[in-house]
C-alpha cells in the first residue's frame, strides 16, 4: 500500500538525469547558435540603442514640446495636456529625467514590435478557427507563466542586455492585443460582412474597408493594454540589464530605499497614466460615428 | 408566356442546414417530412425542390412566414448560401458552376441586394455606402463619388452625402440601402424584407418609390416579404412558400382567386378583397357592350361597387387597356367575388 501514501514518482538519480538532459541540450542549442540568434537581434539593438541615444540626447524642452504636441493631437483634451506637461517637469525636476527616456524608448520600441506582430496574429485567428485554438493556448501559458522563468532562457540565449529585456517585455505585453484583435474583427456585425459579400468584396477589400475599421476600436483597446503591460515590466526587465526607472527601483528595494523607490515607481506610474489617458481618448474619437447615433 | 422573357431559372432546388446533409437529401426526396427529418438526423430542410422561373423586368415577390425558406431563398440567387443540390440559371448560365472569382465579378455586375436590418457601412458616410458597391470594382473615386450621388439624389436624400448612417431615421438609412443597390446598375435586385422593418407611413412610402423606379428602371426584381398586402401592392408575380416548399406560385389575382391550399387562404382571409380584386378577376368574357358604364379591367371591386351603387341594375361593361371589351360584371358577380374561397385542394400555378 506504499504507492497510496507516498507518490510513485521518478527516482532521484532519474530526475537529476532529466532536468541536466535539458540542461545541457539547452547549453548546446546556445552555444551552437547563439551568436546567429545574437546576430538575427543585431538590427533591433541597433535601433533600439539609437532610439534611446536620440531620447536622451534632443534638448529636454524640444522633447517635453513634442510630447505635449503628440499628447493634443491623440486626446484633444487641454486638461490631459497639462497634466503631461507637469508631470514631465516634475519628473526631470526629481532628476529622473534620463532614466524616463529609456524608459520611454524602450516601451515605444516594445509597443511597436508588438503592434507590428500582434496584429497581424490576431487577423489570422479571426479567419480560422484553427489558428485560434492553436494560438489561444500560447497566449494564455504567456499571459500565466511567472516572468522570472522566461527570464532564464532568453539570459541563456542572449545573455544580459536590451535585447533579452525587450524580448522579454514583448512576451509579456502582446497577448492583448492579438486577442483583442481577433475578438474584435469577430464582433463585426454579420449582416454587415453578408453586405459586402453581396457586394462582391474579396478577402482583402472586407478586412481593410470593412473589418479592420470597425474593430479599430477594440484594437486600440488592445494596443492601450499593451502599453500598460509593457510598463508593468519595467522592472523586472532591469534585471536583465535594461537601463531607465526600473533599474533604481531594484536598487531601492536591495538598499532599502525608500524615497528612491516611490520616486522612480511613481514616475512610472505618471508615464502609464499619460499613455493611458492619450491612448483612451484617441479611441473613443475614433468611434465618433457611433456616438450621435439616432438611437 | 414567352420563354425568353425568363431571367433566373431555379431548377429543383434543394437545402438542408447540417452535417449528414446528403444522406438527408434522399430522405428529402424520398417524401420525408421537416419534423421527422430534423428528429432522424439532425438536420434543418430548408429549401425543399424549388422551382421558379422568374421573368425580366418583373418583381417577383416571394412570401412566406418566418421559417418558411424565403431568405434562404434569395440568398441562393447571389450564392449566400450554397445549396445541397439544384441548378440556378440566370441568363441560361448555371450560377453554381462559378469560380470563386467569377462569383465574385457575378455579384459585382449583375446582382445586388437589400437588406431587412439596412446592413449599412456605420463607419462609412452616405456617400461612401451607396459607393460602396462601385469602389470595390475599383472604379475611380470621382466616378464613384459622381453616381453615388446621382442615386443618393434619386430617392431623396440630397444633402446627407456626408451623414453616418447612425445619424438617420429607418426610413432614410434604408433609402440609402436602396440607392447602394441601384449604384452597381446591377440588372438583379434581390430585397430580403426591405421594408419590414419599416413603420407602415414610411414603409408604403418606400413601395411608391420602389414602383416609381420600377417603372423607369425595368429591373429584375426578387422581393422578399411576409405581408400579403404589400406582396399585393408591388408583385407582377407572387410565389409562397410553407417549411421550404413552394405552395403556390401565380398572378396575384389568382392567388386570391383561387388559393392553392388552406395555408394560402389562411394567408389571405384578413386582406380586405374589395380593395385587391381587379374587374377582370370575376368579369364574365363577352365582346358585346352592356348596359351600364364602361371601366377599366384593372379597375378593383370597391371603385365598380361605387359605380354600380347608383344603377344597381345595369351590368357594367370591361374593357382592356387597348380599349377594346372583354367582359360584363353584375351585381352578382360582385357579391360572388367578395365572398372568401374555399381552398382547392390542388397544387394551383398559372
Amino acid at each position: 500500500m506504499e504507492w497510496f501514501f507516498n507518490f510513485p514518482d521518478m527516482s532521484r538519480s532519474d530526475l537529476r538525469e532529466f532536468k541536466k538532459t535539458v540542461d545541457f541540450a539547452f547549453t548546446d542549442f546556445s552555444r551552437s547558435y547563439g551568436a546567429e540568434i545574437e546576430g538575427f537581434f543585431e538590427p533591433l539593438l541597433m535601433f533600439l540603442v539609437w532610439f534611446e541615444k536620440f531620447f536622451i540626447n534632443t534638448p529636454w524642452p524640444l522633447i517635453i514640446f513634442g510630447i505635449l504636441v503628440l499628447a493634443w493631437i491623440g486626446s484633444r483634451s487641454i486638461p490631459v495636456v497639462i497634466g503631461t506637461f507637469l508631470s514631465f517637469m516634475l519628473i526631470g525636476y526629481f532628476g529622473m529625467w534620463e532614466d524616463t527616456m529609456s524608459t520611454l524608448a524602450i516601451i515605444l520600441v516594445a509597443t511597436f514590435l508588438c503592434i507590428s506582430i500582434g496584429i497581424p496574429m490576431g487577423i489570422a485567428m479571426a479567419r480560422s478557427n484553427k489558428i485560434q485554438a492553436l494560438i489561444v493556448p500560447v497566449l494564455d501559458v504567456m499571459q500565466t507563466i511567472p516572468s522570472f522563468v522566461y527570464l532564464i532562457p532568453v539570459v541563456m540565449l542572449l545573455g544580459i542586455g536590451k535585447v533579452p529585456g525587450l524580448i522579454a517585455v514583448c512576451i509579456y505585453a502582446i497577448p492583448p492585443i492579438v486577442r483583442l484583435t481577433n475578438l474584435g474583427i469577430r464582433l463585426v456585425d454579420k449582416d454587415v460582412l453578408e453586405a459586402a459579400d453581396s457586394f462582391g468584396a474579396n478577402y482583402w477589400q472586407k478586412l481593410f474597408g470593412v473589418q479592420m475599421p470597425l474593430a479599430l476600436p477594440t484594437i486600440f483597446a488592445g494596443v492601450n493594454q499593451t502599453i500598460m503591460m509593457a510598463l508593468a515590466m519595467v522592472v523586472i526587465a532591469s534585471m536583465i540589464g535594461v537601463k531607465g526607472l526600473g533599474l533604481p527601483v531594484l536598487r531601492a528595494i536591495s538598499n532599502q530605499y525608500l524615497a528612491l523607490g516611490l520616486m522612480n515607481g511613481l514616475a512610472i506610474v505618471v508615464l502609464a497614466i499619460i499613455f493611458d489617458r492619450v491612448t483612451q481618448k484617441f479611441g473613443l474619437r475614433m468611434q465618433k460615428y457611433r456616438n450621435d447615433s439616432k438611437d | 408566356m414567352n420563354k425568353n422573357d425568363v431571367l433566373i431559372k431555379v431548377n429543383q432546388l434543394y437545402k438542408i442546414f447540417g452535417n449528414k446533409s446528403n444522406e438527408a437529401l434522399e430522405l428529402v426526396k424520398d417524401g420525408m417530412s421537416k419534423d421527422d427529418l430534423l428528429e432522424r438526423c439532425n438536420c434543418v430542410l430548408g429549401l425543399n425542390n424549388i422551382n421558379l422561373d422568374i421573368n425580366k423586368a418583373k418583381i417577383q415577390v416571394v412570401m412566406g412566414l418566418s421559417g418558411s425558406g424565403k431568405s434562404t431563398l434569395i440568398r441562393h440567387l447571389n450564392r449566400l448560401i450554397e445549396p445541397t443540390s439544384g441548378e440556378i440559371l440566370v441568363n441560361d448560365q448555371n450560377i453554381l458552376s462559378l469560380s470563386q472569382k467569377e462569383l465574385v465579378q457575378f455579384r459585382q455586375n449583375n446582382m445586388s441586394m437589400v437588406f431587412q436590418k439596412f446592413a449599412l457601412f456605420p463607419h462609412k458616410s452616405v456617400l461612401q455606402n451607396v459607393g460602396y458597391g462601385l469602389a470595390i470594382q475599383n472604379i475611380p473615386l470621382n466616378e464613384c463619388n459622381e453616381r453615388a450621388i446621382k442615386w443618393i439624389s434619386r430617392v431623396g436624400l440630397d444633402g446627407y452625402e456626408t451623414y453616418y448612417p447612425g445619424q438617420l431615421s429607418g426610413g432614410m438609412q434604408q433609402r440609402v440601402g436602396l440607392a447602394r443597390a441601384l449604384a452597381t446598375d446591377a440588372e438583379i435586385l434581390l430585397m430580403d424584407e426591405a421594408f419590414s422593418a419599416l413603420d407602415p407611413l414610411i414603409r408604403s412610402e418606400m413601395q411608391n418609390i420602389l414602383l416609381d423606379l420600377q417603372n423607369e428602371l425595368h429591373k429584375t426584381i426578387i422581393f422578399i416579404t411576409h405581408d400579403l398586402d404589400e406582396a399585393l401592392k408591388i408583385g407582377d408575380r407572387i410565389a409562397i412558400l410553407r417549411d421550404g416548399s413552394m405552395v403556390q406560385d401565380s398572378d396575384p389575382q389568382k392567388i386570391i382567386m383561387n388559393p392553392a391550399d388552406d395555408y394560402v387562404s389562411d394567408f389571405i382571409k384578413d386582406i380586405n378583397r374589395a380593395r385587391v380584386i381587379q374587374a377582370k378577376s370575376i368579369m364574365t368574357p363577352t365582346k358585346s357592350k352592356s348596359s351600364g358604364a364602361t371601366v377599366k379591367e384593372d379597375m378593383v371591386l370597391e371603385d365598380i361597387l361605387q359605380i354600380m351603387s347608383e344603377a344597381p341594375s345595369k351590368p357594367v361593361t370591361i374593357e382592356n387597356s387597348k380599349g377594346n371589351i372583354t367582359g360584363k360584371i353584375e351585381m352578382v358577380n360582385l357579391i360572388e367575388g367578395m365572398k372568401r374561397p374555399k381552398s382547392q385542394g390542388t397544387n394551383i400555378t398559372g
